[in-house]
């Protein structure tokens, strides 16, 4: 038999708790004694909104406060109810309901028609992962049952669901209390052909977000067997596995062959998702919780800045640069939210950009950058991978629902570290701004991952906004700031790193010390005129600086001592990127060693 | 479904990461182990989740000393058979003679013989995690529980301050002191449970098998005549063809009429029955929303 989860929303009075009632008490999901108790604590006959307003707070303010989950069954479909509330303040608790659901009933009056909380309701299914909503037009017997009053409705929930690409969009008139088009179809509306509510749940097609193909099993327990075996425990988040299969191990990036699959119920030669299950291995690696099996030829992304919707659930708003644990899969790791792209407004459900903060029950795109590599998808592609929830170290409570929409560019859809072994380096890319730093030591970044080296860049930009946030403009405090980069590069380097610094760093003599400190280093000058630096103005801030905003700004009023003897330069003004790179490269290939 | 899988598979599936998350996050857990149906299933989900290793969590029960006597020799063969560790603590209230349903009414009795040694049982474990049966289909106020259900330092449920849960995700952080109560078996119905029993063969103790037993039949109820059962005027024990559907303490357990003598006649009375399984529980019943406030001060 199918089974269907379901997630209801409507705003307080819309008569939710009265539908769901109606739903379980016409389908027979109530029990006789369950029913003889509604009755006692029903003030008039039976008040059917009594039978899923289970808390002793709600019956006394006559709202629902939590999620409630229900369960009944038809000849047709098993149901999985999660009954949500509508109130602004516990919209954390809409967004519980809806992450496990496939389809969302949400409830309106028909006198009161669209409200703002509706569209909020609709758009958070949407957000996550909902492709299919019922309307429930509720109240209808208030109205006459007339059909001129549901068509209204019906138009303002068009204006406003453009804004849900992909979903499939279904209105039922019904009145909740006296059971009209809930279960069996009314005959107070001959006007309206379609089916029930029931019916319609009964019959509608599951496709929802696509079923992702390619392989994901986050590594949940390590079983060890008497005989000294390790086996792998988890539950398969997508795609299937089978014995003889060649999986990708992360984040070592190794290829293993699967030896052996354990179900449940025996050694099956394949399993699928959503099986819990053990894997056994060929090969001796070291795997743990929170490493990840995944498909070879289309292996997860491996990345530690991620860009991601997160649904805010405490009353402490989000901070910046402030640890927070993610919890992914089976994975749980440090993270700093880094910037707020833009926030959700949600009268307009569109999103903002140049937002400060993210409260309560805000919803907002953020960049997030981990301290280890999440192995993700997209939460389009992937419900389980794709997801993820904030939890603050401190109070230990859950902060925030995470979706993730995309990465840095730079992180590439790949494994680590390929395990070549050589020494380290740093490469100090110098020179004014907008000069091209950091087109080029990403360009070189990329060709040195490709390559299986090592690699890793620290970025003046990112590195002022974390390590040196406290730092300004003053010579002074510039010179402090190369320091702790130059620390940093000399650690990384030390431990076999190449590390791609990229600064305008404009005074030779700390840039000097920082090759004294660190040896093996290379400089490389990013060199273009500074009219051309000027006509791109790539963040503005030439404009600023001639504008009279920014003071001490390199290349106007605060020198650039160019490079006397670099390793290479770069002349960004006439070559292209791909020969800048070369040069970089050809003599990297001369200074990188292989340690055998 | 997309997955072909069938509907207890899928439950079982989602069980068993339950329980793998919680061995996993947890130094300490334990696995409630109180001797029902429910507790037999998820049993044998955790020997599964960690086959073929054995149970990384000892089973924890807790005693009231009025359980019924078939209960107690099942509870202790069973556990023998499987070779799983089992801790049976028995509270020292339970000694007292003025400790008992008939006198101190089943309230009082219920908090001090189960809630209050559950808790102490906890702390001397100390158990941070503590696995439980109970279903949210079970009971209105349990339909409202995570499956990762925090508790504070004394053991408390705040309904109104539960840690939003999303996908299967769970947030089992807590403090010195805290602990989270787990509840594998969220999703699954009674039925779910004994068509789970049919098809793994499940043993159960037999109270839940039809047969002629000695009743007092007070009311609409149905009460086992066990542990001195004080007897009100003019009641007479008479043998009565019945079962148990749930499973606690003789007093307040109850049974039903019934002509069940196997699972599958099992399934088929309950497809037909029109009466919720805890409806035979005193204590659930001694006030309105009584489950919530047993739940608040530590109850399962």
């Amino acid at each position: 038999m199918e089974l269907l989860r379901f997630t209801t929303a409507g705003s307080v009075d819309d008569g939710k708790s009265t539908l769901i009632g109606r739903l379980l008490h016409d389908t027979h999901g109530v029990y006789e004694d369950q029913l003889a108790s509604v009755r006692k604590a029903s003030s008039n006959g039976l008040d059917l909104a009594f039978i899923t307003d289970g808390l002793r707070a709600e019956r006394e303010q006559g709202i629902t406060i939590d999620v409630a989950y229900r369960y009944f069954s038809t000849p047709r479909r098993r149901f999985i109810i999660a009954d949500t509330p509508g109130h602004e303040q516990y919209t954390r608790n809409m967004v519980t309901g809806a992450s496990t659901a496939e389809l969302a009933v949400i409830l309106l009056d028909v006198r009161k028609g669209v409200l703002p909380q509706t569209r909020r309701h609709a758009y958070l299914a949407w957000l996550l992962g909902i492709r299919c909503i019922v309307f429930a037009v509720n109240k209808m017997d208030s109205v006459n049952y007339a059909e001129s009053m549901f068509d209204k409705v019906c138009r303002q929930i068009s204006e406003f669901t453009t804004r849900l690409p992909g979903c499939q969009l279904h209105s039922i008139p019904v009145s909740a209390l006296l059971g009209d088009n809930v279960v069996s179809r009314s005959e107070c509306m001959p006007w309206f052909s379609g089916a029930s509510l029931l019916e319609y749940l009964e019959t509608v097609p599951l496709d929802g977000l696509a079923p992702a193909k390619e392989l994901r099993f986050p590594v949940q327990y390590v079983i060890r067997a008497d005989s000294g075996l390790r086996i792998y425990a988890g539950q398969i988040a997508a795609g299937s596995v089978g014995v003889g299969d060649r999986v990708t191990v992360l984040p070592s990036g190794n290829v293993a062959t699967v030896r052996a699959i354990g179900t449940c119920n025996g050694n099956p030669a394949r399993a699928h998702a959503p099986a819990s299950v053990t894997l056994c291995l060929e090969d001796h690696f070291d795997v743990g919780r929170g490493d990840m099996l995944a498909s070879t030829a289309f292996p997860p992304t491996a990345v530690r800045q991620i860009q991601a919707t997160l649904v805010w659930m405490s009353d402490t708003p989000m901070a910046f640069q402030q640890p927070y644990l993610v919890k992914h899969t089976t994975q749980r790791v440090c993270a700093e939210v880094s910037r707020l792209i833009s926030k959700l407004d949600i009268r307009t459900l569109e999103h903002k950009e140049g937002a400060e903060e993210l409260c309560l029950n805000e919803i907002g795109t953020v960049e997030l950058d981990t301290h280890r590599p999440l192995f993700c998808d997209t939460y389009e592609e992937n419900r389980t991978t794709g997801s993820f929830i904030l939890i603050d170290p401190i109070s230990n409570q859950t902060l925030a629902a995470g979706m993730i929409t995309g990465w840095a560019e730079a992180q590439r859809r790949q494994p680590m570290n390929r395990g070549e072994v050589h020494r380290g380096l740093t490469v100090w890319f110098t020179g004014l701004s907008s000069a091209g730093k950091t087109t080029l030591s990403h360009a070189v970044y990329e060709r040195l991952w490709a390559a299986g080296k090592k690699v890793e860049l620290l970025d003046g930009d990112a590195v002022r906004q974390h390590l040196c946030k406290d730092l300004g403009f003053s010579k002074q405090d510039r010179d402090e700031n190369i320091r702790r980069i130059g620390f940093v590069a000399d650690l990384l380097t030390k431990n076999g790193l190449i590390v791609l610094v990229s600064a305008i760093s404009p005074y030779r003599k700390v840039r000097e010390e920082q090759r004294a400190r660190i040896g093996d280093f290379v400089e490389v000058y990013v060199n273009a005129p500074l009219e051309v630096c000027e006509q791109r103005d790539v963040k503005g801030l030439y404009r600023k600086a001639r504008g009279g905003e920014l003071k001490g700004f390199t290349g106007i009023d605060d020198p650039y001592e160019p490079p006397l003897n670099p390793e290479v330069e770069c002349l960004t003004d006439r070559e292209s990127l791909a020969e800048s790179v070369d040069k970089v490269l050809r003599l990297l290939e001369q200074r990188i060693e292989t340690v055998e | 479904m997309a997955s072909g899988m069938s509907y207890l598979r899928m439950l079982e599936a989602e069980s068993i990461h339950i329980i793998r998350e919680v061995a996993a996050e947890f130094a300490r857990p334990v696995m409630l182990y109180s001797i029902g149906k429910d507790s037999s299933v998820m049993l044998r989900l955790a020997q599964k989740a960690f086959r073929p290793g054995k149970l990384p969590f000892p089973l924890l029960h807790i005693d009231t000393t009025y359980k019924f006597r078939e209960m107690t020799e099942f509870r202790d063969r069973y556990c023998a058979e499987q070779g799983v560790k089992l801790i049976v603590h028995r509270s020292r209230e339970a000694s007292e003679d003025n400790v008992n349903p008939f006198r101190m009414g089943t309230q009082k009795c219920c908090a001090i013989l189960k809630t209050k040694a559950l808790l102490d049982a906890l702390a001397a474990g100390p158990f941070e995690a503590a696995m439980g049966g109970a279903r949210r289909e079970e009971e209105k106020s349990r339909a409202k529980e995570r499956v990762f259900s925090f508790r504070g330092a004394y053991g408390q449920w705040d309904p109104r301050n539960q840690r939003p849960e999303l996908w299967n995700l769970f947030n089992g952080r807590i403090d010195h002191g805290e602990s989270i109560r787990v509840f594998p078996l969220s999703n699954w119905t009674e039925l779910d449970v004994w068509e789970y029993i049919e098809a793994e063969n499940i043993p159960v103790v037999p109270l839940y098998f039809a047969k002629e037993r000695e009743m007092v039949v007070r009311g609409e109820a149905l009460i086992p005549v066990e542990h001195d059962l004080p007897l009100l005027p003019g009641e007479r024990p008479e043998m009565v063809m019945c079962r148990m559907r749930s499973l606690g303490c003789t007093y307040c357990t109850g049974a039903i009429r019934s002509r069940a003598t196997t699972v599958p006649e099992i399934i088929g009375e309950l497809r037909n029955l029109r009466r919720s399984e805890r409806e035979n529980r005193a204590i659930d019943h001694d006030q309105e929303g009584s489950m919530e406030l047993k739940k608040r001060e530590g109850y399962f």
